[in-house]
């Protein structure tokens, strides 16, 4: 009987508690800046895409729901012939995030991609892609790495120094 | 057999093998780099450290590097002992302080044995942070990639190229920490064997042109055990798919052929099955046959084939399987061999003379092991290139013998062996009409006619055996050769004889047999290898059927009116003239194929058929070694097997016997059945419904990735997996993970070990046979009891005739095979092509170097610039055969001026 009451009594106080409901769509939750939602393929400082093709988040994808295909430009910089994610699948575990090697694949905080047909759901890169660095602004993956490509010769990458000189004796 | 104790477990190991290639025959995981099992040792990495201890007693011990250290009976080492597994990771950060940050836009990743060797030294984090050291790249040719920046300076590249294989254009240069491996200057690799180099490279610094064209990791491809259709050896190979088409070529090591290296011409030469010329879809009168009365193709085909009055042409470059099936469907007296008179005939007279004869055909690496070797008019290097590199071998065996009992080192220990060794060879002797590039090891070289190669031949057989023939009215120098090289195979144990195709001549192949037969009665352990020009040369000619001239006649004189041209360009095997004339008089041709050619051109029926990718099928090599290649993707539909549709065909057309062939084991059965010379063929590999814990065996990874998202954009819903009736291989990812039967290893790979490297974990012992033996079966075996028919019909020398020349061929690697010029790539390196003379001769015609020089053959006339080349038999003059737009389908044959 007590408990009864005292049940009763917890609900009435909760009328006077700060509502946890969001009148959704009308009103939107906050989502923290490393919610896993929406995959996006952010560019790099330069404009350019960040993606280089190097298959690691569809190797990491326990659904195996990406597929890519890389080629490069004349001037050796690698990017994404197609990439395709296919949301019907997509399980938002964000192991392709921890996978990418250059920050190009981001989750952001925006889950609204319902469709109401199921192969709205698969994206291609030029619906991945964003004008965007996302979370990772200032990383420029070409700027580490050792290949030339156009505008940054061998030995113009961060800490690198300029390309030896094969005919030099000097130590 | 030594005992060591590892770890302090006792490992029986096998005597005269070197600590590391003990560790890891035994399977355990110990890291290297320079050291390569075909290459030997250098100790130049500092990657393979143990401690070894001096007794039980001794709990210090100290490091050695274990590639360095022989095997001995009683030793203790460890592997896991702390400060070994310290140092290794140290040295590995030491090799990591250059290593750009490339994996994820490098080539070798995924693939890669300096990620696995960083991984298994446990080297996670790095901890240089100073600047790196960078190099400038080099253009090596359309086949090879160079990214210096990559290098760990394991020296394997340049001990593979020129140590190994001869090659003279790469090279070490610099000193210090600046060592650069390259060229003298940007340029095309000259070496046939430079393909190599992106599996002999631990990391990224040489890789794939071609697989960068259309970029795939490892994990990605589907796979599937293959063989090399490039030449008649029959490498064994890995063919790998991605979206449909085909991404790459690997070597697949069968300890008894190929080893652990490829050509350049199979490892790149397998664009053609993604060319635009591909044969996509059935044809009626060159449109697609949906459009044609609405009736099925096979009912269009069933009406054209006149009833007997039907032929069927074969091709040496189908499979036993295929030829097999339409020897059955026209019937054994209506199949044609798809090949030229010369060619037939140099074929058939190399099964009859490996059946009958007592001496045995060499597989490459009975080659390799040979101690002595006479090539009689072939250029190896251009008509079966991995038989030079096996005989580059085997020039080196004697002098290393020798010296390994002089300085009392093991053969393993490469470097202190080279430098011992010098500039010393074997005995080689190479009689050609030309001068090749395998002369520059040779012991003597003659250049002479194809007549007088077999007189010599003749004359050191009479050396060795005296009541073999003398050969009368030899030249002095004719008469010196044959002295030195009969001197020098006096003593040879092994010794190897090679002739072939290449030199076009039957009297040089039967020298070349009583040569190698004299041998044997000589009690010396001689071996036999015959080149054949197609990789299914030998398989056709066993099946057997009648020449193609006949063919020609049937057609001519009107008993045949349908022809049934199995993947054959007959362009190629007639010449020009012969060719059109034939395609006139025939009333209806069907031709299978997989690539529009001059002879779909004139068919009124072109079926798709699949290439070696897309096929199940079985190959005979020189050798006479049967080998199975499996399909490794389902082709668009209705590509397929040449087989499956003249099986279906032969249902169309109610063939009682072929309509009982359900299953492709079925079909295997039946061959073996029909003839006993393919006894076996139906054992190659296990049978379709072969399981292993109840599953089959998966061509893809388990990481295989993209299987819900690469064909989402057609349609969301995936379709099913094909599925492999076939054989015990499946289409997809799911199945048994152990390790499959030798005869279908789809790729190599094992824990930590994703480099082609794995390998070691296939192998009994590092370069050793596979697990459950190397696969394929040999059907030819000497016929040891018989009595040896020596020939005694010694031909005349040869004197070149007034106003004439004799047409000798020349062969080039790149350009004289029929597919693999489809590789932009091999197509860059084509010669153009012309004639060469002799000087005398050019002035004799009053021609120069580049003028057209006129011949006429069979009544028509053709014309071809001139090459000048002084090594050449006065009186003869060589033409590229095989090549695109030469109208002279076969040589020699003597043309008038």
């Amino acid at each position: 009987m007590f408990s009864l009451l005292r049940s009763m009594w917890l609900v009435f106080l909760h009328m006077f508690h700060k509502r946890d409901t969001y009148q959704y769509p009308e009103h939107k939750a906050p989502l923290p800046a490393r919610w896993r939602g929406r995959i996006a393929l952010t560019r790099d400082p330069d404009g350019e895409e960040r993606c280089v093709g190097c298959y690691l988040c569809a190797a990491a994808c326990p659904v195996d729901c990406i597929s890519l295909q890389a080629t490069e430009d004349e001037h050796g910089r690698r990017y994404p012939e197609f990439f395709r994610i296919n949301f019907s699948r997509c399980i938002f575990c964000g192991f392709c995030e921890e996978a990418c090697p250059t920050y190009a694949i981001q989750l952001l905080p925006d889950f609204e991609m319902s469709e109401y047909n199921r192969q709205n759901l698969v994206y291609e890169k030029h619906d991945l892609l964003i004008p965007s660095q996302g979370k990772y602004p200032g990383y420029n993956y070409y700027r580490v790495a050792g290949l030339a490509i156009k505008d940054k010769d061998k030995g113009e990458a961060e800490q690198e120094e300029p390309p030896v000189d094969i005919k030099s004796l000097l130590p | 057999m030594p005992i060591i104790n590892i770890d302090n477990i006792p490992y029986e190991v096998k005597d005269g093998k070197n600590l590391l290639e003990a560790c890891l025959s035994l399977g355990l995981n110990l890291p290297y780099f320079c050291w390569h099992p075909a290459l030997g040792s250098v100790g130049a990495c500092r990657q393979c450290a143990v401690k070894i201890f001096k007794d039980e007693k001794d709990t210090r011990g100290k490091l050695m590097m274990a590639c360095m250290e022989p095997v001995k009976d009683g030793m203790r080492l460890s592997v896991n002992d702390k400060e070994a597994v310290d140092f290794r990771g140290n040295v590995i950060g030491w090799l990591m302080t250059n290593h750009p940050h490339d994996c994820a836009v490098c080539d070798e990743g995924g693939s890669c044995h300096l990620q696995d060797m960083t991984v298994m030294t446990g080297h996670a984090y790095r901890d240089y942070h100073f600047s790196k050291r960078t190099y400038r790249n080099q253009y090596l040719g359309p086949l090879i990639n160079h990214e210096m920046n990559r290098c760990i300076q394991c020296y394997r590249c340049v001990r593979f190229y020129k140590d190994f294989a001869g090659g003279k254009d790469l090279d070490v240069f610099a000193a210090h920490n600046h060592v650069y491996f390259g060229r003298q200057q940007d340029g095309t690799l000259e070496s046939e064997f430079s393909g190599n180099l992106v599996e002999v490279c631990p990391t990224g610094v040489f890789t794939d042109k071609t697989l960068k064209q259309h970029y795939t990791r490892k994990w990605d491809l589907t796979t599937a055990p293959s063989i090399c259709q490039g030449c008649g050896l029959g490498c064994n190979i890995i063919a790998g798919e991605r979206y449909g088409s085909l991404r790459q070529i690997t070597n697949r090591y069968n300890g008894a052929v190929n080893g652990y290296f490829l050509c350049d011409r199979g490892r790149y030469g397998y664009e053609f099955v993604n060319s635009k010329d591909r044969i996509r879809e059935p044809l009626v009168k060159h449109s697609p046959a949906d459009g044609s009365n609405g009736l099925p193709v096979l009912q269009h085909v069933r009406h054209r084939m006149v009833p007997g009055k039907t032929i069927g042409i074969g091709s040496p470059r189908a499979s036993v399987e295929s030829n097999y099936v339409l020897k059955e469907l026209v019937g054994e007296d209506n199949f044609y061999l798809g090949i030229g008179e010369i060619e037939h005939e140099l074929v058939g007279l190399m099964l009859k003379l490996l059946r009958e004869g007592p001496v045995r055909s060499a597989s490459l690496q009975d080659a390799a092991a040979a101690d002595a070797v006479v090539i009689l008019g072939e250029d190896l290097t251009n008509t079966a290139p991995m038989l030079a590199l096996s005989v580059r071998q085997a020039i080196r065996r004697m002098p290393v013998e020798n010296v390994i009992n002089n300085i009392h080192m093991p053969a393993w220990q490469d470097a202190a062996v080279r430098e011992a060794v010098q500039e010393e060879k074997g005995p080689l002797f190479i009689l050609n009409v030309v001068a090749t590039k395998l002369d520059e090891l040779a012991t003597g070289v003659y250049h002479t006619a194809p007549d007088n190669i077999a007189r010599i031949a003749f004359a050191v057989s009479h050396l060795l055996d005296g009541t073999l023939p003398e050969v009368t009215g030899m030249s002095e120098e004719g008469k010196q050769a044959a002295a030195t090289i009969a001197a020098a195979l006096k003593g040879a144990k092994k010794p190897l004889v090679i002739a072939g195709y290449g030199g076009g001549s039957e009297q040089v192949i039967r020298a070349a047999a009583n040569l190698a037969w004299a041998l044997q009665q000589q009690g010396a352990e001689a071996m036999l290898s015959f080149t054949v020009p197609e990789c299914n040369s030998m398989g056709l000619e066993m099946l057997g059927g009648h020449r193609l001239e006949s063919a020609v006649d049937a057609v001519l004189n009107g008993t045949a009116a349908s022809v049934l041209i199995l993947e054959n360009d007959l362009y190629r095997r007639l010449d020009h003239h012969t060719a059109n004339q034939f395609f006139q008089h025939c009333k209806e041709v069907i031709v299978l194929d997989h690539l529009h050619n001059a002879t779909t051109e004139k068919a009124g029926i072109v079926l798709p058929a699949g290439t070696f990718a897309e096929a199940d099928g079985t190959l005979v090599n020189n050798e006479g070694r049967a080998q199975r290649f499996l399909q490794a993707f389902t082709p668009k539909v209705p590509i397929q097997e040449s087989w499956r549709w003249l099986l279906q065909l032969a249902d169309v057309c109610g063939d009682p016997f072929l309509r009982s062939l359900m299953h492709y084991d079925d079909l295997l059965k039946a061959i073996a059945a029909k003839y006993p010379v393919f006894t076996g063929i139906d054992t190659l590999t296990p049978p379709a419904d072969f399981r292993i814990a109840g599953q089959k065996i998966p061509r893809e990874p388990h990481r295989y990735s993209g299987r819900t998202a690469m064909l989402a954009n057609i349609n969301v819903s995936e379709p099913k997996p094909a599925e492999d009736s076939d054989t015990a291989l499946s289409f997809t990812m799911e199945g048994y993970r152990g390790e499959p039967p030798s005869s279908m290893i789809p790729f190599f790979w094992a824990p930590g070990w994703n480099s082609v490297q794995s390998v070691n974990k296939y192998q009994v012992e590092t370069g050793g046979p596979l697990h459950d033996g190397n696969p394929g079966k040999r059907l030819l075996e000497p016929n040891v009891n018989g009595q040896t028919k020596f020939y005694s019909n010694i031909p005349d020398p040869f004197i070149p005739v007034g106003g004439h020349l004799l047409l000798v061929p020349l062969y080039h690697i790149f350009g004289s095979e029929e597919l693999s010029i489809h590789t932009p790539g091999i197509a860059e390196r084509i010669p153009a092509p012309y004639i060469m003379l002799h000087s005398e001769d050019a002035r004799r015609f009053q021609v120069a170097a580049g003028h057209l020089l006129y011949f006429m053959n069979n009544g028509h006339q053709y014309a071809l610039p001139v090459v000048i080349n002084d090594t050449l038999q006065k009186g003869a003059a060589g033409i590229p055969v095989g090549l695109p737009h030469m109208q002279v389908a076969e040589a020699p044959l003597l043309v008038k001026i």
